[in-house]
């Protein structure tokens, strides 16, 4: 597709889907959003992208392969579910820590759930741009 | 063929050497075990596996298991010191050493397990291991042939004996083999007592290759020799047998177990050793004779007296240490002479002194000469036989001809080959090297050395083992050189002198039986029709099933839906259904109308662009759905799936040609319609009944204390159901990376 209007939309289109996916994935814990919308957003970003300036472009501003990094993803999530081992809880047990909490207030929780989270979101957001891609070249 | 020794007999390094340590590390480990077990105690090993079904890593070592043990890790340790020299240099060999060790771990915990779930886990390891060494040779085409048919009796026979077990299970109520013997003769009395019994058997017999489904044990010479002397001794075909040893106290003493386990047993024995008189290759004639042994120990097994549990105890270890032995000895004749037919090898004797010994030793044990083991084991067996009541004139007339027939094939296997004529001038025979004749020594040695001191085998090995058989101390029968005038002997001095002519007479002899068995169907030769039908019918079958249109799965698919909810609606009675309309509000009701405008539109039109777009609004009603009933999550997801979906079918859809001309199909028309009635009706019926909100509030209250979370889908999707998550999203890279190389092949098969 050749248009002007939406090559120059999509680049500010693009970068502001990519944030927001990590927002959404971010505040998936509490409020509406996690790892799959994530995903999903961050994946839709791309394809706009893809759609406006070809797959070679978006393969090269993403400059991974795309099922390089679902993979990673789904390594990233089972290493978040097999890190509870070392501490002898059940697989996939989540495991937190609270830094600089104090008796009213939480603090900055950290966890292997929102590592699990982000595999989850690394899986989706390569998984579709795997076939996103693939599709456009092909077909 | 080229014959001769390998050259380099310091093996395949270090590769070679540790499964022979390992091996004879576990033979030692067993043999300290048996002062303890010869005082008739038992050890128990339990760790807990899936403690939820009760199941156990349980382990037990008693009379049975542990003179299995020893045949297998001590026959192990001599097959593998052989093997290393046997395949020096085979580029291959550590695959072997692996394969065979793991072969023979799996084999020991077969014997060893306590558990019917633990014992059947090892015993589908034996089936797959042994189909790995059968199957070594895999550049032969035989060679694949014959493992893969190995692979399928006794697999075929694996699945009835997985259905066997688990009915057992859930007749006995445990999965503990000491805790079902423990019930007595309860199973016995059991309803599902037929049952059981036939799909045991059906496991045992394929396995320890009973006839008619014998066939694929000969076949299995395909495999390397020292894995046939392996398989064929201590292992794989023993398994059988020791499964209907183990299960003896709990379900023997029937008329059905007595008459099944005699008749196929005495088949088996004399059917086996007519057979193996007939062969000409050392190893053929050798696996028949295998053959004849399970099934003389088959025929013990179905009695029930101290005398015939003697004579299986016995005869296991006798035929063990003979049958390991000879064929070890083929081995070295087979790489020799280049070859182990018959008739083209004589004079041996000279040249392989050491290994005309093993052999000649060996083989006296196995014709039954006295002093060795095989002599008591015969008079035993004789023993046993005139002790069943029922019918002692078969089971010795049985016992008598195979006994007869093969003192002929040992003379045949391992006197022929060494005492009479002369060296072939085409060979140039050589003694074989230590490994390979260490082997055949020490265990034709053992057969002489316990037949001199039974007493050494009755107290370490027999006893326990006969206690173990009938559950009951003091069964046991004495081994004993001399016994005295009596029936076994006269039998004894009857079976020599049968022998003997049988042996004198054997060319002759040979070509008669060729003449009568080719008479005989043989289910061999039926075996690659049956392949070839099974195959055809796979083709029709997928052929009819996916027939590659599309439109033709999704009728299928859906069809199935509508069929399957409205047959449960029907058989479970259709619940009453109130529709209430009173608290529909506008919102809801355009969100509805906006839906099916979409859908009717999308049914409708010949433009692709408009037939997608018509999906897009149906997609996101619906999104438009979840978000008036609160589940925001689910909203979010739907509407980006539907985004990217619009996408991915729109750059598909633009490529094709325009959409023909919508025509009216009445059986599709008639299926959406009962898709869409049966799932509405099936939405009513849910939604009229009460919900069950135990989960819901499950979540709602422990989401926040125990998971840090106030958004209860998502902590639902990383933490409480996280190993979910995680299937979900494999399936999720696996569908991309199948979908993303059946592009690229298509691409690559178009521009060919």
């Amino acid at each position: 597709m050749n248009s002007v209007i939406l090559r120059v939309g999509t680049r500010y289109l693009a970068g502001l889907l990519l944030v927001f996916s990590f927002y959404m994935m971010l505040r998936g814990h509490n409020e509406p959003g996690g790892g799959f919308i994530g995903g999903l957003t961050g994946a839709t970003g791309f394809v706009l992208y893809a759609i406006a300036c070809g797959t070679q472009d978006a393969r090269a501003a993403l400059r991974v392969m795309p099922q390089t990094i679902a993979i990673w993803g789904l390594g990233i999530a089972l290493a978040a579910g097999l890190f509870a081992a070392l501490f002898g809880d059940a697989l996939f047990t989540g495991q937190w820590l609270f830094i600089g909490a104090t008796e009213d207030d939480k603090g900055l929780p950290l966890s292997s759930v929102l590592v699990f989270d982000i595999g989850v979101y690394l899986v989706v957001f390569g998984s579709i741009l795997t076939l996103v891609f693939a599709m456009e070249e092909e077909i | 063929m080229a014959g001769g020794f390998p050259t380099d007999t310091r093996g395949n390094g270090i590769v070679g050497v540790i499964p022979v340590l390992f091996s004879a590390a576990l033979f030692v480990y067993f043999a300290s075990l048996m002062p303890t077990i010869a005082a008739t105690e038992v050890i128990r090993m339990t760790l807990p596996w899936i403690p939820s079904l009760g199941i156990e890593l349980a382990f037990l070592v008693d009379g049975l298991s542990l003179t299995f043990s020893l045949l297998i890790s001590g026959i192990g340790t001599l097959v593998l010191l052989y093997s290393n020299t046997y395949l020096a240099g085979h580029p291959q060999y550590a695959r072997f050493a692996l394969f065979l060790t793991a072969f023979m771990v799996s084999m020991l915990g077969l014997v060893l397990a306590d558990d019917l779930i633990l014992l059947f886990v090892f015993w589908e390891l034996t089936t797959l291991t042994s189909y790995m060494l059968i199957g070594f040779s895999h550049e032969a085409e035989k060679s694949r042939r014959n493992a893969l048919q190995a692979l399928f009796v006794t697999g075929a026979g694996g699945l009835a004996f997985l259905a066997g077990l688990i009915l057992l299970a859930a007749a006995t109520g445990t999965t503990s083999i000491s805790g079902i013997i423990a019930q007595g003769s309860a199973l016995k009395e059991h309803a599902m007592y037929l049952p059981i019994l036939i799909l045991l058997l059906a496991g045992t017999f394929t396995k320890s290759a009973q006839v008619p489904f014998h066939f694929w044990l000969p076949n299995a010479m395909a495999a390397p020799t020292p894995v046939s002397a392996f398989l064929h001794s201590a292992t794989m075909v023993k398994a059988g047998v020791y499964v209907m040893a183990r299960m003896h106290p709990a379900m023997s003493g029937t008329d059905v177990w007595l008459w099944t386990l005699t008749i196929f047993g005495a088949v088996t024995a004399v059917f086996a050793s007519l057979l193996a008189l007939r062969q000409t290759d050392l190893k053929q004639a050798l696996a028949y004779t295998t053959l004849m042994a399970l099934g003389t120990l088959t025929l013990f097994l179905g009695q029930e007296s101290g005398y015939a549990m003697t004579a299986f105890a016995t005869f296991l270890i006798v035929h063990s240490l003979y049958k390991a032995s000879l064929f070890l000895v083929v081995g070295c004749i087979d790489l020799s002479t280049g070859t182990r037919e018959t008739d083209q090898l004589g004079g041996l004797g000279r040249i392989m002194p050491i290994t005309a010994v093993a052999a000649a030793l060996a083989a006296l044990s196995m014709a039954g000469f006295p002093p060795f083991l095989g002599f008591i084991g015969k008079e035993l067996k004789y023993a046993g036989a005139i002790a069943v009541a029922s019918e002692p004139v078969l089971v010795a007339g049985a016992a008598l001809l195979s006994n007869a027939l093969m003192l002929a094939v040992a003379g045949v296997v391992a006197f022929r080959p060494f005492w009479r004529g002369t060296v072939p001038s085409s060979q140039s025979p050589q003694e074989a090297p230590w490994q390979m004749w260490a082997g055949p020594i020490i265990l034709a040695s053992l057969g002489a050395i316990f037949g001199i001191y039974p007493d050494l085998l009755q107290v370490a090995l027999v006893a326990p083992t006969v206690v173990s058989l009938t559950g009951e101390v003091g069964e046991v029968k004495e081994l004993q050189l001399w016994a005295g005038f009596n029936i076994p002997l006269i039998l004894s001095v009857a079976t020599f002198v049968l022998g003997l002519v049988l042996y004198a007479r054997h060319v002759q002899l040979r070509a008669l039986l060729e003449r009568g068995f080719r008479a005989i169907p043989n289910l061999d030769k039926g075996w690659d029709k049956f392949l070839d039908g099974l195959k055809a019918f796979a083709k029709w079958q997928t052929q009819l099933v996916q027939n590659g249109k599309l439109s033709s799965y999704l009728f299928g698919t859906f069809l199935t839906i509508a069929a399957g909810i409205l047959l449960t609606l029907i058989y479970t009675g259709m619940p009453m259904i109130a529709v209430d309309l009173s608290d529909v509000e506008w919102k809801h009701t355009s969100i509805a109308l906006l839906t099916i405008a979409g859908a009717l539109l999308a049914l409708v039109t010949n433009s692709r662009i408009a037939g997608i777009a018509a999906l897009g609004v149906v997609g996101i009603g619906i999104a438009m759905i979840f978000i008036v009933f609160s589940a925001p999550d689910v909203a979010i997801t739907q509407l980006l799936v539907e985004t990217l979906v619009v996408v991915l079918v729109a750059v598909v859809m633009l490529r094709l040609p325009s959409l023909p001309k919508a025509e009216f199909r009445l059986n599709h028309a008639l299926l959406s319609v009962a898709v869409g009635a049966s799932v509405s009706l099936i939405l009513i019926a849910v939604v009229s009944s009460p919900l069950d909100l135990r989960l819901t509030e499950y979540f709602e209250v422990t989401s926040w204390p125990e998971a840090y979370g106030r958004n209860i889908v998502n902590v639902i999707l990383v933490d409480f159901r996280a190993l979910d998550t995680f299937g979900e999203i494999a399936v999720v890279v696996i569908a991309a990376l199948s979908a993303y190389a059946l592009l690229r092949t298509t691409r690559k098969g178009d521009q060919k």
